[in-house]
C-alpha cells in the first residue's frame, strides 16, 4: 500500500534515533601513530598509512592517543554531558574484511561521555532539544570497495578490495535517545540536528567534519507509533546516511513506507537499511541475525581511561564559543532582526559576513551583498556562496568604494560583476573598465551643455519654472556618461546652466 | 551440570567462523564446560563485596602523544597478501548470501 508522507504524518508518530559517528582530525590514529588520513595526511596510496597495529597484526600492542581522548571529552562537554570519571575499552567482535582483527576496539557499558543534551534550532527559529544518550571513543574501520557489481555496492559483486588507510582513524559515536514529540517537523529536526553537531565539530577544532568526504556520517532510526501514547513501534537503521538533505529524505521515506506496511496491517521489520541518493529510498541491508552477536568483553591491551576532574575543568575552561552563543553574539553586534539572522544563517552567509564586516563594510551593507547580489548569482549558478569567486575582503573593498562615494550602487554591481569574473580586485576593474564616477565637472558639463543645445524646449520650460521635465535632461546626461556621473551633481549643474 | 552443550559450540563455531567435526564439537563441549564449571567456582567464592575486575593491573591513562611515527612498508606489506589488486588486498565476494 503506497502512503505519501504527508499523509503517513497525519495518522502517525514518528520517533527517530540518530548515531553520529565522527572522524576526529588527530594527527595519528586512535590506538598507533600512523599518520591519519582525518588529521592532514593525504595518502598517495591505499595500505600506506599502516601500522602492525592498524592491520591486526599478532602480537601488536595499542595505545590510546591522549589528543583523541581530550576530543572526546571537548565534544562531550560540548554536548551537555557527563565525563565518565572511568571508562575502559571494548571488543566488539564481528567478521569482516575491513576490520583485519576481527574486532572493532570500542566503548560498550562504560562509554566516555552520557546524558547530555542538544538544543536544535530549525530554520523558522524553533528550538528543539535532542536528549543525548551517550558518547564513546571508537575506531573506523578500513574502506572496501566491492568488484564486479553492477554499481559498486555490496549486492552482486564477485570480490571485494580492502584498504586500510582509514583502519583506526579515532571516531566519536553520539548516540541519541529516542527523539519523540517530532510529528511532521522529524525530517527537519533529524537533518538540523546533524547540522548542528557539524557546526560544532568545526567549532571545537575536532574534525573538518566534512560530510562529502565521510567525516561525519549518520544512522538514521525511524519508528512509527499510532499516537505519542503508543508503546514505541518496531525502528529500521538507515546506515551511512551522508548529507543533510539525504538524512532529511531518508526520514520522509521511511516515514511513508513504514505507514503502508502499518495501514496494511502488516508489521514493519527490525532491519538495517542503504539509503539511494538517486531516487531517495531506501532498501533492506544485513539481515539480522546472530552474526549480530558481538559479544563485548573489556579490551585487555588496554587500561582504563580515567580522566581527573583537574583536566576535564581544564578543557571545559578552554571550550570556545560554541556556534549558537556565537550566533546570538554577533546577531546583537550586527543589530539584524530575527528574520534577518536566520536568512544569513540559512544561507550558510554568516563567517562571510562576519569577514567582511572585519574587512571594514557595515554590517549592514555585508548583509545587502552576500544576501542580495551575491545570494542571487550562486543560486543562478547552482553553487553555496563560499564556492563564489570572490572574497569578504573584496567585499569590504567594493562597499569602501561606494561609501567614499567613487562608485554608486549601480556602478557597484557591475564592478562585482567584473571581480566574479575574475577581472580583479575591484579597484583594478574598476579602472580596467574605467567605472569611476565622474566628478571632475569640465567633462560633464560638455555633455550637459550638449544636451541642453538639443533640447531647447525644455529649457524653455524649466526657464519658465516648469522643473518637471528636469528629469528627461537628468536622464539623458547619465545616459550619454553611462550612469558613471553622480545623478545629484548633474541635477546641480543642469539647473546652474538654465539660470545662466 | 553441563552448561555448554553441542549446540551452544556450535553457534559459538559459527560466529568465529571455524568449521568443527562432530568429533570436535563433543569434545569442546566437553573441555569448555570445565571451563565454564572453573569460572563459576570463582564466581561462588567472590561475594558481592568483591567487586569485579576487568584489568589486573591498577593503572590507568596510558597515553600517547599525537605524533606520527613510521608506517609499514607498503610492498613488504604487500607481498604478504594472498592475492592483491592496486595495493589493496582481494578478498573473496563479501556477504553474497545475505538478501
Amino acid at each position: 500500500m503506497s502512503v505519501t508522507y504527508e499523509d503517513a504524518i497525519t495518522r502517525y508518530d514518528p520517533v527517530l534515533g540518530i548515531e553520529v559517528h565522527v572522524e576526529l582530525g588527530t594527527r595519528t590514529k586512535m590506538f598507533d601513530d600512523a599518520p591519519s588520513p582525518a588529521g592532514g595526511t593525504e595518502p598517495e596510496h591505499a595500505n600506506q598509512l599502516v601500522t602492525p597495529v592498524s592491520l591486526g597484526l599478532p602480537g601488536a600492542l595499542p595505545v590510546v592517543n591522549g589528543t583523541a581522548v581530550e576530543y572526546a571529552i571537548r565534544i562531550g562537554l560540548a554536548l551537555n554531558c557527563e565525563i565518565a570519571r572511568s571508562c575502559r575499552f571494548a571488543r566488539k567482535n564481528y567478521f569482516y574484511p575491513d576490520i583485519p582483527k576481527n574486532f572493532q576496539t570500542s566503548q560498550y557499558d562504560e562509554p566516555i561521555a552520557y546524558e547530555g543534551y542538544l538544543d536544535v534550532e530549525l530554520a523558522d527559529g524553533t528550538v528543539f532539544r535532542v536528549e543525548i544518550e551517550r558518547a564513546h571513543m571508537e575506531e573506523d574501520a578500513g574502506k572496501n570497495t566491492h568488484v564486479g557489481g553492477a554499481d559498486g555496492r555490496i549486492h552482486g559483486a564477485s570480490h571485494s578490495l580492502v584498504d586500510y588507510n582509514r583502519a583506526g582513524v579515532p571516531l566519536v559515536e553520539i548516540v541519541t535517545k529516542p527523539i519523540t514529540g517530532v510529528g511532521d517537523r522529524a525530517p527537519e529536526v533529524a537533518r538540523a540536528y546533524v547540522q548542528t553537531l557539524r557546526d560544532i565539530f568545526r567549532a571545537l577544532e575536532v574534525s573538518e567534519a566534512r560530510m562529502e568526504r565521510g567525516n561525519v556520517r549518520a544512522d538514521v532510526n525511524v519508528s512509527l507509533r499510532p499516537t505519542p501514547d503508543s508503546p514505541l513501534g518496531t525502528r529500521t537503521e538507515t546506515k551511512n546516511v551522508n548529507s543533510f538533505r539525504s538524512i532529511e529524505r531518508t526520514v520522509r521515506f521511511e516515514i511513508a513506507r513504514q505507514a503502508g506496511i502499518l495501514d496494511g496491517g502488516g508489521s514493519v521489520l527490525q532491519e538495517t537499511r542503504h539509503f539511494h541518493e538517486d531516487d531517495g529510498s531506501t532498501s533492506p541491508g544485513r539481515v539480522k541475525s546472530d552474526a549480530e552477536d558481538y559479544r563485548y568483553f573489556p579490551e585487555p591491551d588496554l587500561v582504563p581511561v580515567a580522566p581527573s576532574r583537574e583536566w576535564v575543568e581544564e578543557i571545559r575552561a578552554t571550550l570556545p564559543e560554541l556556534p549558537a552563543a556565537r550566533r546570538r553574539r554577533l546577531q546583537g553586534e550586527w543589530g539584524y532582526a530575527d528574520a534577518e539572522m536566520r536568512d544569513v544563517v540559512n544561507a550558510g552567509a554568516v563567517e562571510l559576513i562576519e569577514a567582511t564586516v572585519t574587512a571594514g563594510a557595515s554590517p549592514a551593507a555585508a548583509r545587502k551583498w552576500w544576501m542580495g547580489e551575491l545570494a542571487r548569482t550562486a543560486k543562478s549558478q547552482d553553487v553555496s556562496l563560499e564556492e563564489l569567486p570572490v572574497t569578504p575582503a573584496a567585499i569590504g573593498e567594493l562597499q569602501s568604494l561606494v561609501d567614499s562615494g567613487r562608485i554608486n550602487d549601480k556602478l557597484a554591481r557591475q564592478v562585482l560583476e567584473g571581480v566574479l569574473a575574475g577581472e580583479g580586485s575591484p579597484e583594478e576593474v574598476l579602472t580596467a573598465r574605467g567605472l569611476e564616477i565622474v566628478s571632475d565637472d569640465g567633462p560633464l558639463l560638455e555633455v550637459i551643455d550638449a544636451t541642453l543645445a538639443a533640447q531647447p524646449d525644455i529649457v524653455a520650460k524649466i526657464k519658465g519654472g516648469n522643473l518637471g521635465p528636469i528629469g528627461a535632461i537628468i536622464g539623458a546626461v547619465m545616459k550619454a556618461t553611462r550612469g558613471q556621473a553622480d545623478a545629484g551633481r548633474v541635477r546641480e549643474l543642469v539647473m546652474e546652466r538654465v539660470q545662466d | 551440570m553441563s552448561t555448554i552443550d553441542s549446540a551452544e559450540v556450535l553457534r559459538l563455531a559459527a560466529l568465529a567462523r571455524i568449521d568443527l567435526s562432530e568429533a570436535e564439537v563433543t569434545r569442546l563441549a566437553g573441555e569448555l564446560d570445565v571451563i565454564v564449571q572453573a569460572v563459576a567456582t570463582v564466581s561462588e567464592v567472590a561475594g558481592p563485596d568483591v567487586p569485579a575486575t576487568s584489568h589486573p593491573i591498577p593503572l590507568s591513562n596510558v597515553f600517547r602523544e599525537d605524533v606520527p611515527g613510521a608506517t609499514l612498508d607498503r610492498e613488504a606489506i604487500m607481498s604478504q597478501a594472498p592475492e592483491a589488486l592496486d595495493d589493496k588486498f582481494a578478498v573473496p565476494q563479501i556477504l553474497g548470501e545475505e538478501a
